[in-house]
Formats: C-alpha cells, structure tokens, sequence
C-alpha cells in the first residue's frame, strides 16, 4: 500500500509578517519555517494507516523553493515517514498549478492508495489545493476531516461543516482526504528517528521532468499589511459604570448594536 | 461582454445574505449576471433572485442536489458554466463553496481566488483583495489567462441593494447522475442553532481567563441576549473546554463580525490574525498589558466575573 501525503513549509502561527520591498512576498528574513500545523495531522494519518497495515509505505510529497522547502520533508520522515520527494518551485505558484505538480508527482511516483493533505496552508488561506489534486488525479476528495476509517470497501470519514454540523462520507479508495485539527494528535519526532531523517536521501523532481508548466492562472498584484488601528477607549469608572459606558457606546457610536 | 455565474446558496425559502451579495456586487460589474440555484427547492427563490438583478437563472431541481456531493456538483456545475457560457463564477466561501469551486476551477483548468474580502471589475478581469495568514497582510490578487475566474467571497464583506433586472429568463437543466465514488450517508447536525463563526455578525469569544469549561456559560448568556455566536482561543480549545469548530484565529476560523466581544483573551499574535478585520473590538480583561488591547476599540479592564454578568444585564435592557 502506498500513501502519500501532501506537506507544505510555512512560517510559523508565531511570525510577525513583514513584507519585501518588491511588494510582491513577504520578507523572509529571520522567519521560523515550520511544517503547515493542518498537515501535522494529515502526516500522523498517513503513518497510522501505515502502521496498521504490514507492508506498507508513506510517501512525503512538498513543493517549494529546494533552498529550505526539503526541511519539512525531514520533519515528516523524523515523524515515520518512510520517503521525501521535493519538488523544486517557486513559492509564487498559484494553487492550480501547484496541485497540477502534486499530481504530476503522485502519478508519477504511481500506485497511489490514499492521498492526505491539510484541508489549508495557513500562509495563503486558500483551502484549494487539496480538491485540485483530487480532479487533477480523477478521484474523489473529502476535506475539513476529522475522523477517518480505513475499510476493505470503503473509506469513511466526518467533515466538519457549518454550525458544528458533520457529514458522514464514503469514498472508494485511492481518494484524497484533507485533515483538520482534531483528527488526531500527531506525534513528535523521536530523537533517533530525527538522526535517521538527517541522512535520507530526498527524491527531487523538477517542474520541467514532471512536464508541468510554471503557468499561473492568478496573480498576486501587490501586499499590504492591514492599517493600524486607532488606540483603545478604555472605560473608566466601577465595573457598572464602565458597562453602562460600554454599552452606551457601542449603540451611540459605533452603531453596532 | 463577459458572463458572470453566481453560486446563490439558500436556506427555509430565502436567500442567504452572502448570495444577495454576491449578486449585489455582479450588478456593479456592467455583465451579464446569471444566477445559478441547486435543490429541489431551488424554484421557491427565483423571486428573490429576480429582485437581486438576476438576469439569467439556472437551476438544477432535481432532488439530487439536495444534499451537497464534490464529484456531482462538479459535474453539474462544470455543464452549466459550458452551457450558459459564463466566464467568470462568483460563490460564498462558504463550507460547500470552498470544497466544490476549486475543484470546478481545476476541471475547468482555472485560476480560483479563495476567501476574498473585496472585489472590483476592471474591464472583463476582477481584482481582489484577500487576507494571507488570516489577515495579518492583505494581497491584492487578479487573474492572468483563465477560461473561467473563480472567486470565493467571504460572507458579511460587501453591501447589498435590490434592483431587478428588466426582464430574466430562467432555464431548468437536467442532469443524468454520473458514476459517483463519493457518498454522503447522513448528516450529524450541531448542537448549535447558532449562526457559524464565520457568517455572525456579533462574536462572544473566551479565553484562558476564564479559568474552566463550565465558565462559559458567562459567554453562553452573554451571546443568547445579543444573538451572537460564542468563539474562543487555541488556548481553550487545547485544553478541551471547547471544540475545534469555535476556534478563532489562523489555525481556527477567520472572522469578520461586525461586533467581537473577547473575554479574558490575551490576544496572541495568531488569534489576533483571526480577528482583527472585526468591524468593532470590545476587550475584557483584567491585565491591562494584555495585547488584545492594542487591537481593540473599546476596553475595559477589570474582572471578567463581575463585568460580564452585569454587560449582560445591561445589554437586555437595550435589545429589548
């Protein structure tokens, strides 16, 4: 059986985001590249499915720039993967051309019998990806999974909808599911599985061996951080005083209410 | 001209706010605005897509897409766009908006712009503004060649008028179910008669500050008078007092309400992300260091325990 799992290198929730004088990308200097927190779980799927079937093999798949995109790899094969493929890019590929890669990848490496992703990169919000590679791969896709069952029939799994609401879904195996927070608790790398990783060899493909183009379909114009917020009205008074002045604002002038 | 295909989603008969937006917001571009309704009751909305300036509607009645499905609504979805000859598809980003459109976008060998703040035409292209790390910086996004551009609007974001086109013409496409590898078995529904996180436009939200689980029922009280929906931090969510689905910030939900009430929450720089295009921050807290209020509007430092009880009372006497 071989699973494969989709990882992405972002900085991590704690960086304060400074933009380059491009305009175009945000300014990496001193940033703390760690692996996407959604794909955590979707590598801790991968290696307990793993786990519970003999023979079989996880296959860590990222895509980004090789000066530092080949560190998530060794994260995820600390944690148990067994193989890391790095596909060469640019971190400017948009989300289709991204996902066209992956699959290229996937079909590639072949035999696919489960593909999971996180259900989104927390750099570029864009929760795509993962649904891209399903159509690009012709299965089918379930995202924003918090429960996964793998049977001799069918895969099963919960997607959290709207409102605390859940589906149940089935899909017929090789799909892609794409994990949110919840599904599990993933693993640390054990010490000695992070000195195994150091010395892995990396598969590398490039865009041009995977025959997929660099063609993206949107375009980043321009970066922006958001404005600075006048400063804070702090009520003054007892606590009942402060409340009445509160609430008195927030239907006088700000109109909230 | 361009033809621009809105995804208009539904509920009890009425349009949800985000599709009057989002039809709102076709009106302005100068195209043509097709309307595009699935279900079986899909028919009971065609007024309302009228008003809206509908000038083409599209609807899949067939009770097979009463219930959402990833392969079935591709397809059906990818036929219409073919058939109506729309170049550009407007949706909520919504739960079925996110998970279907970027899959139609790939089948389709598009571009899609995911969870957008803001839109404008210019000329038959759309530019977009959309937060990055959960809107701790924007990008201002367009597309390049793309047969069809996709863009996901994030609800509660743009106006919304009424103004009817002068006459609509409405066609019912028939669609055969294709082989389907994909089967929804049931539907667990919330506990929640709430509005979600994501389309509230009043948020309660709690942190460690509140000390247990069973605090907040401060927040439940609190949020029932003004109807709002009750979020918290990664904080709270990790240590189990609450579920995933009520986590705000850039590894829970992004959201935008008009009012945000956060409750013994410190404000961590990525909770902080999640929040901070809130339209009005009200913070409670009893440190008055703590960096949430460098984010907010209105502030009151003091403890929680005593001010929220007595905000609650006060604020029945006002939304009454």
């Amino acid at each position: 059986m071989k699973i494969f799992v989709c990882i992405k290198q972002v900085p991590d929730t704690e960086t304060k985001i400074k933009i380059s004088s491009d305009n175009q990308s945000i300014d990496s200097t001193g940033v703390k590249w760690v692996m996407n927190p959604y794909d955590e779980y979707a590598v801790e799927e991968a290696i307990k499915l793993k786990e519970s079937k003999p023979g079989a093999q996880v296959h860590a798949i990222t895509l980004g720039p090789k000066a530092r995109a080949g560190e998530v790899l060794r994260t995820a094969l600390a944690m148990g993967a067994d193989e890391g493929i790095l596909i060469d890019a640019p971190a400017s590929l948009d989300s289709t051309a991204t996902a066209k890669a992956l699959a290229a990848a996937i079909t590639k490496e072949g035999d696919a019998s489960l593909v999971f992703t996180g259900k989104l990169a927390i750099d570029d919000n864009q929760s795509a990806v993962s649904q891209m590679i399903a159509e690009f791969l012709n299965i089918p896709h379930t995202t924003v999974v918090s429960k996964f069952t793998y049977g001799p029939e069918a895969i099963t799994v919960e997607r959290d909808i709207e409102g605390g609401a859940k589906e149940v879904v089935q899909m017929v195996a090789p799909a892609v599911v794409g994990a949110n927070k919840g599904l599990n608790m993933p693993r640390y790398a054990s010490l000695p599985g992070i000195m195994k990783a150091k010395k892995k060899v990396l598969k590398e493909y490039s865009l041009e061996a995977l025959g997929v183009s660099a063609d993206n379909k949107t375009k980043t114009l321009s970066l922006s951080l958001p404005a600075d917020k006048p400063a804070v009205k702090l009520l003054s008074g007892d606590s009942q005083q402060q409340v009445t002045a509160l609430v008195q604002l927030l239907r006088d002038e700000a109109k909230v209410l | 001209m361009g033809k621009i295909l809105v995804f208009t989603e539904y509920s009890h008969g009425h349009l949800k706010r985000s599709a009057q937006e989002l039809l709102t917001a076709a009106r302005s571009s100068g195209q043509t605005v097709a309307a595009l309704a699935v279900g079986s009751q899909s028919a009971t909305i065609t007024e309302e897509l009228k008003k809206y300036g509908a000038q083409e509607i599209h609807l899949l009645k067939d009770a097979q897409f009463d219930q959402y499905n990833p392969e079935l609504f591709t397809a059906a979805i990818c036929d219409v766009v073919q058939k109506s000859q729309a170049t550009a598809i407007l949706a909520s980003a919504s739960s079925t908006g996110k998970d279907l459109f970027p899959r139609v976008g790939a089948r389709l060998n598009s571009g899609v712009l995911s969870d957008c703040t803001e839109l404008r035409f210019s000329g038959d292209n759309i530019e977009v503004t959309r937060p990055l790390f959960s809107g701790k910086c924007f990008a201002k996004a367009t597309f390049d060649i793309s047969p069809v551009k996709i863009v996901l609007m994030r609800a509660n974001q743009l106006p919304v008028s009424e103004s009817p086109a002068a006459s609509t013409q409405t066609t019912e496409h028939s669609f055969s179910k294709p082989d389907l590898k994909t089967v929804i078995k049931e539907i667990v529904r919330g506990t929640s008669e709430k509005l979600d996180l994501t389309e509230a436009n009043i948020i309660v939200s709690g942190g460690r500050g509140l000390k247990e689980a069973a605090n907040f029922k401060l927040l439940n009280d609190l949020a029932d008078v003004l109807g709002a929906t009750v979020g918290a931090s990664r904080a709270v969510v990790d240590a189990g007092w609450c579920s995933h689905g009520m986590q705000v910030g850039q590894t829970g939900k992004t959201v935008a309400p008009s009012l945000y009430i956060a409750v013994g929450v410190s404000g961590a720089i990525q909770h902080v992300a999640g929040m901070s295009g809130s339209k009005v921050i009200v913070a409670i807290n009893n440190d008055p260091n703590a960096p949430i209020f460098q984010k907010a509007t209105y502030g009151i430092v003091g403890d929680l325990f005593d001010v929220v009880p007595k905000l609650t009372e006060e604020f029945k006497k006002v939304m009454k």
